[in-house]
């Protein structure tokens, strides 16, 4: 598998707190990457930056690079080009106070399509994509919020999928969700990633073990362990990743 | 963290021995009674089988609850895993204790054609590599384990050893070939032991490192 993006030497500061030590980390395409560790170790700030949504945290200060098919995502890239092809799926699911339909053309909209035919397209295909359509197709012009949680999630990685990203970045995408929905978003993950590259923050062990194919363990800022799920999971190389998915402490 | 999974965890451990204490003294009262012709104690082996069955069905019923419960990983999943599938090999040798009892209350009606130098030899190996491979899970003991399933062959060659002697036994006294069998039949029941003691080994190493053997 080829190397989707790269982080090379990635240091991240918010104000005087060091965020970020030292991060180098290669996302493989088509492959699901977990990232774990205790809450504030630095999993979830390390997603964001992969598409700059740091970037607006005042006095947050990033060095190192990352780079997306090797174009430097800091220096090189647009940020709306880079968000279009690096997409996010927050831990609660945030649909827009609008229609179904419009949820997941509003990204297509804002790229600059107009034509009908072209967003009905593109809307089914997102929706199918998400594994939702049968659900939704009767009720695309419905209010979203109408929808149950995980119908929601699924719509928002639809909404995600509409603008054809290559990279999805998922925070917690089932902490808020029930045990089937979970589920749901699970398969989901498994099915996109034949044509996605996913990271995924969870909190979630089981979910780690069950849908990635690398796990990355993050502590205090720093990457304590990156390899392959079966092998983290039942051998880990390092004493404070065993005590971690062991549950002894963290 | 986890005081209770961690207690449940000791509570495993503490079973384990309990059933590897059980399955030693069973074996070595069987081979007590095989070589002092002792009917007595081949019966109190035989009656004490049940407790060593019941003994594995509740480690059994443990580490499924404690997979259910606790959704264990790393050394931890090795560790319950290990243990449940040495359980099966440790009721096996206590089936073999009962085996051999058997064969010894068979035998005590008449007194040996010859000394049992070889067989007891062969008894004695394999409790050695009994009680190691049970130590070995104790300690957690990589070395130890990796003995055991080394010991195996000296286990093998021994039967053959005994084997050709029990040949020879009938060839020369036809009319013990009844006792030469039962004897043949005890020395392969010492060679099975022998195989468990390899395949606890071999779990030992797993729940250590993570391979699995062969």
């Amino acid at each position: 598998m080829a190397n989707k993006m790269m982080i090379d030497d990635l240091n991240l500061y918010y104000g005087q707190f060091h965020a970020l030590k030292d991060i180098s980390l290669n996302i493989q395409e088509k492959e699901i990457t977990a990232f774990i560790g205790p809450s504030g170790c630095g999993k979830s700030t390390l997603l964001k930056s992969l598409n700059r949504m740091n970037d607006l945290v005042e006095g947050c200060k990033i060095t190192g690079q990352v780079t997306l098919d090797g174009t430097d995502i800091y220096r090189d890239l647009d940020v709306n080009l880079l968000r279009k092809r690096v997409g996010m799926v927050f831990q609660k699911p945030n649909p827009f106070p609008m229609s179904i339909y419009d949820n997941v053309a509003y990204g297509p909209r804002t790229h600059g399509i107009r034509s009908k035919a072209k967003l009905d397209q593109i809307v089914e295909e997102a929706l199918r994509g998400a594994a939702i359509w049968d659900e939704l197709k009767d009720r695309l012009k419905k209010s979203a919020l109408g929808l149950s949680g995980g119908q929601q999630q699924r719509l928002c990685i639809a909404r995600a999928l509409a603008v054809k990203p290559e990279v999805l970045l998922m925070d917690e995408p089932t902490s808020a969700l029930d045990p089937i929905s979970t589920i749901k978003i699970e398969e989901l993950a498994q099915e996109l990633k034949k044509d996605y590259t996913i990271v995924m923050v969870t909190h979630n062990m089981q979910q780690a073990t069950r849908i990635s194919d690398k796990t990355v363990f993050f502590l205090l800022g720093e990457i304590i362990e990156a390899g392959k799920t079966d092998e983290l999971f039942s051998m880990p190389k390092d004493k404070r990743t065993e005590d971690y998915i062991t549950g002894r402490f963290g | 963290m986890r005081i209770r999974f961690d207690e449940q965890l000791k509570q495993l451990n503490k079973e384990m021995i309990n059933m590897g204490t059980m399955i030693e003294k069973s074996i070595g009262d069987a081979v007590k009674a095989l070589m002092k012709q002792d009917v007595e104690l081949a019966q109190k082996v035989m009656a004490g089988d049940e407790e060593i069955d019941r003994t594995e069905r509740k480690i059994e019923d443990l580490c499924l609850r404690l997979l259910l419960q606790q959704q264990p990983v790393a050394r931890d999943l090795r560790n319950i895993s290990a243990a449940l599938k040495m359980v099966t090999d440790m009721e096996r040798i206590g089936d073999h204790a009962t085996d051999i009892s058997e064969l010894a209350i068979v035998l005590s009606e008449k007194t040996y054609v010859k000394k049992l130098d070889h067989i007891e030899e062969m008894a004695r190996e394999t409790m050695v590599m009994l009680i190691q491979s049970l130590e070995a899970y104790v300690e957690k003991d990589l070395d130890k384990a990796q003995k055991v399933i080394a010991h195996d062959d000296v286990i093998d060659d021994l039967f053959e050893e005994v084997k050709q002697e029990l040949i020879e036994l009938i060839r020369n006294h036809a009319d013990e070939g009844e006792q030469a069998v039962d004897l043949l039949m005890v020395t392969k029941y010492f060679e099975r032991i022998g195989d468990h003691a390899t395949n606890i080994a071999e779990w030992v190493i797993f729940s250590i490192t993570g391979q699995i053997a062969g």
